[in-house]
């Protein structure tokens, strides 16, 4: 139901920066994220805040830090309904075309 | 290529179009998990989680640490399948269900306290857990398994 907000959240180069900082390591802080951006702490607010909506990023408590985690689920939904329905077809068309060509060879 | 190292905290979050009461099935007992958990049986009691093969051997096996249906599970997460796993230390695994607006419900998968189980934190890392929920999810929503 969300594929919209994914795909939007996805269509900006800080948005794919901070997924690929929680990549390398997850579960960080708004200031530690802060930290490798330049960027105003309002400004990575406000990314992340996409991020959630879009459910890539969910923050957790853990005692007084809010901790931010990188959550990959909705990309292999998107993955799974969109990548591998076109490749397969292609991987398929190639298949057939190989046969044919052997065929008539 | 970036190289990267296992979180010890892993979190994983999916909409699912079901009741809370739905997925509590799914995730508890054995002839759901067959359809979408790498083809494990679960059996979860109150005390005991523990995942069995095609073949009736052990997979994962955990106490139960907190039994709260429809709504929380957490239990141990030792990894049988792999002998060098198995000798890791036990991780947690917590399993969160909360209904929301328009017939869904939120599940989170928080796998923690993998510290002293580096092997099994890769293993289950990334793709390991999305399998999982993206399986349960198409399970639960079309009611077929995701890879016939």
């Amino acid at each position: 139901m969300d594929d919209d907000r994914v795909f939007k959240a996805l269509a900006d180069p800080t948005r794919r920066h901070l997924l690929d900082r929680l990549f390398e390591r997850d579960g960080r802080t708004l200031t530690e994220l802060e930290s490798e951006l330049e960027m105003t702490r309002f400004g990575v607010m406000k990314h992340l805040r996409v991020l959630e909506d879009a459910g890539l990023v969910v923050a957790r408590r853990q005692g007084r830090e809010k901790l931010h985690f990188l959550n990959a689920v909705p990309i292999r939904l998107i993955h799974d309904r969109w990548i591998d329905k076109y490749t397969e077809h292609r991987v398929a068309a190639l298949a057939d075309l190989k046969n044919e060509l052997e065929e008539t060879a | 290529m970036t190289t990267m190292t296992a979180q010890t905290t892993q979190v994983y979050q999916v909409f699912i179009k079901a009741t809370p009461e739905a997925i509590w099935d799914a995730i508890t007992k054995p002839e759901f998990t067959q359809k979408y958990f790498y083809g494990t049986r679960v059996s979860v009691s109150a005390d005991r989680y523990a995942a069995l093969g095609g073949d009736g051997g052990e997979v994962v096996r955990g106490d139960v640490l907190e039994h709260d249906p429809p709504r929380r599970l957490v239990h141990g997460w030792r990894a049988m399948y792999d002998p060098e796993m198995a000798a890791e230390g036990p991780s947690r695994v917590a399993w969160e269900i909360e209904p929301q607006e328009g017939g869904y419900s939120l599940l989170t998968v928080v796998h923690d306290q993998l510290e002293t189980s580096p092997k099994t934190a890769a293993s289950v890392n990334g793709v390991g857990w999305m399998m999982v929920l993206s399986g349960l999810k198409t399970l639960l929503e079309t009611g077929e398994p995701l890879v016939a």
